[in-house]
């Protein structure tokens, strides 16, 4: 095999990867626009779509095609009792405890996951044909063709709606100024609870497909660590920041992995962080640093 | 009386962070239909007046503690800043606020938000471009790149698309040149006459102001001091020095005038 074919492969599987990130990374971003919360528990969120999936279609034998969907709503329902329950209590309190209670409810789902499903790892029913896929005469498993096909679709979505539909207006407009958007009508209260609960959504479904990939574990919430240095390098709240940061590190992230070796990434991803924060000093909560790429 | 009166603030108190007292019972009433101005120098409470009003008071930790604001015969204590725009009161809040990312045209789609729930046409944004044929020049353009008078202009027009049976006006002329001040109250006041909706207009520029309205209020530390048809403002000795910046004849501010205006002032609180 040529080594030029070889990197193209590396660099397929890599964007597939990518898009995951992207599509978690989304989730980072409508919670964020909306409320200017960075929700640390996004990650947990996508392992808990991941079991849920699991419980539904291995627990309770659905097909796959049933229980991805209630995963999806699952992730949107927790995510609408956490806006609710304790995220609008603190409204006006500083952005650094609301972050520190999303880093809580990250623990006590990884905790509730543990108590329910145990530590193990566990693979996921197969609803991918196995089959590999050629394009060319590059290789790509197809189960993260699909992963990057259904991600890429998505974030598309979000990003047309954002700019066409009337609710992404509302959206925007409560992102920009939040006393301006009441005075227009906007439900501003009803605006947070839908960006929760369409993030939590989006979360858990990329949890599914991550899970169909390398199967699940009460510690692949780490993705979500992965995917929020998406959104510091790429905006906060751009949509399309989330999708080129995505691809870009899902990209960095194999090359290093396949070239240097698996321990590399991590040290590869925080460094870029690391660099990203040096570049815009007032990274995390500096919003205005970052908000577009 | 709920008839006639589209707005009654009775003796209202309002509290910022449960500490800082800026109304002391202050009272007012716009006539459906009339455009009526709250006049008042810088601190007097004029924008504390309407954010009672339209309750986005709430979102600045501020509370009303004594009195009763009704809408169209409604007491509005307790309701949601977003539910009041929706029954048709619309506030414009000082210093423009328009949404600077968005264009022209998502500012107006915003306020169409204003619409949900009451079963009326949305109104179309020709409307707001037949008033002010400027914005339709820049309806893509993204409203920070606006200049001042062009987002006032677009903050009165997402007033207009929301059809609302009062507006609340802060400060409409802040940052405006003389010209542009008088093309914007020009307009507003035809929007009065052609539309019907009432206005409560708070301005610093008595003598727009009054050139509009048909009754005005002036407010001091919280409460009104003096109110009246406009005419009989304009013609208020106190008033043409204080307001429209004006002394009669050759006489200058004198130490016995202004004794005089305090006196006065204490005489009508
Ligand atoms: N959110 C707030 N918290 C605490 N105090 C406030 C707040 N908003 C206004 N104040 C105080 O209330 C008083 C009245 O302010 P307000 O903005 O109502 O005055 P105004 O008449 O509109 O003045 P201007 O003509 O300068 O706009 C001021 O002393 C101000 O400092
Ligand atoms: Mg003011």
């Amino acid at each position: 095999m040529s080594d030029w074919l070889f990197f193209i492969e590396v660099s397929l599987a890599g964007l597939g990867s990518g898009a995951l990130l992207s599509l978690t990374a989304l989730a980072f971003v409508l919670i964020y626009k909306a409320t200017q919360v960075v929700n640390l528990a996004v990650g947990e969120i996508l392992m808990l779509g991941g079991y849920l999936f699991f419980a539904f279609a291995a627990g309770m034998g659905l097909s796959p095609w049933v229980a991805i969907p209630l995963a999806v709503i699952g992730g949107g329902i927790v995510g609408g009792i956490v806006e609710r329950g304790i995220i609008r209590p603190m409204l006006g309190e500083a952005a650094i405890s609301v972050f520190m209670v999303t880093v809580g409810l990250g623990s006590v789902l990884v905790g509730l996951v543990e108590l329910i499903w145990g530590t193990d790892p566990r693979s996921l029913p197969n609803f991918i044909a196995t089959a590999p896929l050629f394009l060319g005469e590059a290789y790509v498993s197809r189960k993260i063709a699909v992963a990057f096909v259904v991600a890429g679709i998505v974030v598309t979505v979000f990003l047309v709606l954002f700019r066409f539909w009337r609710g992404g207006v509302a959206l925007r407009a409560t992102a920009t100024d939040q006393a301006a958007a009441y005075s227009c009508g906007i439900n501003v209260p009803g605006v947070f609870s839908l960006a929760w609960i369409i993030g939590c959504a989006t979360a858990a479904g990329a949890g599914v497909l991550l899970g169909a990939i390398s199967g699940i574990s009460p510690t692949m919430g780490i993705f979500g660590l992965s995917a929020l240095v998406v959104v510091i390098v790429g905006g906060l709240d751009s949509i399309l920041g989330a999708l080129v940061g995505g691809l870009a590190l899902g990209l960095i992230q194999s090359w290093t992995g396949t070239y240097l070796g698996g321990e590399y990434t991590s040290v590869v991803t925080f460094s870029l962080l690391i660099v990203a924060l040096m570049i815009r000093p007032y990274g995390l909560f500096g919003t205005h640093e970052i908000e577009r790429l | 009386m709920t008839g006639d009166t589209i707005l009654d603030v009775e003796n209202i108190e309002l509290v910022y962070n449960k500490s800082v007292q800026v109304l002391r019972g202050l009272s007012l009433k716009v006539p459906r239909g009339q455009v009526v101005t709250l006049l008042g120098s810088n601190g007097a409470g004029k924008s504390s007046t309407l954010k009672a009003v339209s309750r986005l008071l709430s979102l600045e930790n501020g509370e009303v503690t004594a009195g009763r604001i009704r809408f169209d015969g409604q007491d509005t204590r307790g309701m949601e800043p977003h539910a009041l725009v929706r029954k048709g009161l619309f506030h414009v809040m000082e210093g423009r606020r328009v949404f600077e990312d968005l264009t022209v045209e998502e500012n107006l789609t915003a306020a169409t938000f204003a619409l949900s729930g009451r079963g009326v046409k949305r109104t179309s944004f020709d409307m707001v471009y037949d008033y002010f044929p400027r914005l339709y020049e820049r309806r893509q353009s993204r409203a920070g790149y606006l200049s001042g008078g062009e987002q006032q202009m677009l903050a009165i027009g997402r007033a207009l698309i929301a059809q609302p049976s009062l507006i609340l006006l802060d400060e409409p002329s802040l940052g405006l040149s003389p010209l542009l001040v008088e093309e914007i109250f020009t307009i507003i006041g035809r929007i009065n006459r052609q539309t019907g909706v009432s206005m409560l207009l708070v301005e610093q520029n008595a003598a727009v102001a009054f050139a509009i309205a048909h009754y005005g209020y002036i407010m001091e530390n919280g409460k009104i001091q003096l109110d009246g048809p406009s005419e009989r403002l304009m013609a208020d000795q106190d008033v043409r020095e204080f307001y429209l910046g004006q002394s009669d004849g050759e006489k200058s501010r004198s130490y016995r005038e202004i004794k005089h205006y305090k006196r006065r002032k204490r005489w009508l609180s």
